[in-house]
């Protein structure tokens, strides 16, 4: 991964998803309007947050496969940048929801509590706190294998009950967020037309790459200071 | 195992278990039906705890090297899977006698009520046990149990949830996919400690 071509690749894809995003044509749906041109980047942000969490856990059995060390520290960045951009799809879902969910008698902020019971706004709340847990749990220990081999095993086990239970949650809850009767994160042939897909597409891949690159120099930057601690 | 050698902490589970009830008896009086099942899925999560965290936190690091040298970790996780799972069973029952006695019975479907707590209690204590083995090679105290284990059980306690409101109302019906889906869950959770416990039980 110390190439620079997937880097570039990253950036341009991005560039074309903001051009793009911002002044091509969209549907014109009732109540979403242009607010849906936040797709390009609440829908891309769990799809990244997705990628990376699953990354992590790759890197937590290849761990427990090999014993490296190497892959405890990646296992841990890959989670970290994947909660960001968890946050992050909070983020732009809270702006997205404010115009399109939220009561318009009243301020968005009252309606809270009512948004926060969709299921999929669960199902990802699970899984943040879930790595919450992880990094405590992993912080918390002080011996370096031991470290390793306690998060590794918590990381395997929570993802393995907690993916399942966010595929399946959505649809057996009732729930306003589209993409319900198929594919709980949103209906690919119905909810998005083809000239949104073709920025739709780019624009996971774009976001899901600069998630890698700032997890890379996480890695890198966290593996030169252990090399200088232990020479 | 550690109840049977220790016989004050199973009563001292009993005894929590009774205190619990009581002070909701005190706090409340006849709440209904979905205040009562809310009430008695979130007092069993926190018995759960309570009975299972015993089963590795309390074992001295001496029993354990015991332990290690005369058993295989797939056989040992299974059989404390097990015993846990008894346990939480005499638990889930007691609880739910003296939910009925101490705040009144809302239930239009005992039997299968009765049926999804045994099956929630399982459930409770599955997880619980193996992330009690978690906590206990990491050091901690209960406290990081419920730190790791509440959001990965709140989906299955979604679950349990929702299928015995369908116990309290008189015209919905228990899908029995969920409860298949439950059953699968649980499964999976034994195959994955029976997996990655060994991983946990060397030092």
């Amino acid at each position: 991964m110390y190439k620079s071509w997937w880097k570039i690749a990253s950036i341009a894809l991005l560039i074309y998803t903001f051009i793009a995003g911002f002044l091509w044509e969209v549907p014109r749906l009732p109540l979403l309007q242009e607010t849906i041109r936040n797709l390009y980047f609440h829908v891309c942000m769990w799809f990244a947050m997705m990628i990376l969490f699953t990354v992590s856990v790759v890197n937590a059995i290849r761990y427990l496969r090999t014993f490296n060390l190497k892959y405890d520290i990646y296992a841990r960045h890959f989670a970290v940048v994947a909660i960001v951009f968890g946050l992050l799809g909070y983020l732009t879902g809270a702006i997205w929801a404010s115009y399109t969910w939220a009561d318009p008698n009243k301020p968005a902020i009252n309606s809270f509590s009512t948004i926060a019971r969709d299921p999929k706004l669960i199902g990802a709340a699970i899984a943040l706190l879930v790595y919450f847990a992880y990094l405590i749990l992993r912080d918390s220990i002080q011996d370096m294998d031991k470290r390793a081999r306690i998060s590794a095993v918590y990381n395997i086990f929570a993802y393995a009950i907690l993916f399942p239970a966010i595929w399946i949650l959505p649809r057996i809850l009732p729930s306003l967020h589209p993409g319900n009767e198929d594919n709980p994160a949103l209906d690919v042939k119905n909810d998005i037309s083809g000239s949104m897909r073709i920025v739709f597409y780019p624009a996971v891949i774009g976001w899901t790459l600069l998630g890698v690159w700032i997890t890379t120099l996480k890695i890198r930057f966290t593996l030169l200071k252990e090399k200088k601690m232990m020479p | 195992m550690l109840e049977v050698r220790q016989q004050y902490s199973f009563y001292g589970i009993l005894l929590y278990i009774g205190a619990t009830i009581f002070v909701l008896f005190m706090a409340i009086e006849e709440p209904e039906s979905k205040v009562w099942n809310g009430l008695f899925w979130v007092i069993q999560l926190f018995i759960c705890i309570n009975a299972v965290a015993k089963s590795f936190l309390q074992e001295s690091k001496g029993r354990m090297l015991y332990f290690y040298s005369i058993a295989s970790p797939t056989a040992f996780v299974l059989s404390k899977l097990l015993f846990n799972s008894l346990l939480m069973l005499v638990m889930s029952v007691l609880s739910l006698l003296l939910f009925t006695l101490f705040l009144g019975n809302p239930m239009l479907k005992a039997g299968q009520f009765v049926g999804l707590v045994l099956l929630g209690g399982w459930s409770l204590s599955l997880v619980f046990s193996f992330l009690a083995a978690i906590a206990a090679k990491a050091q901690q105290n209960a406290a990081i149990m419920a730190v790791l284990g509440f959001p990965i059980i709140i989906p299955q306690l979604i679950l349990l949830m929702r299928l015995s409101n369908a116990a309290f109302a008189p015209l919905l019906t228990i899908p029995v996919s969920t409860v298949l889906l439950l059953v699968a869950l649980d499964a999976m959770i034994i195959l994955l400690a029976v997996i990655l416990f060994p991983f946990l039980w060397k030092d």
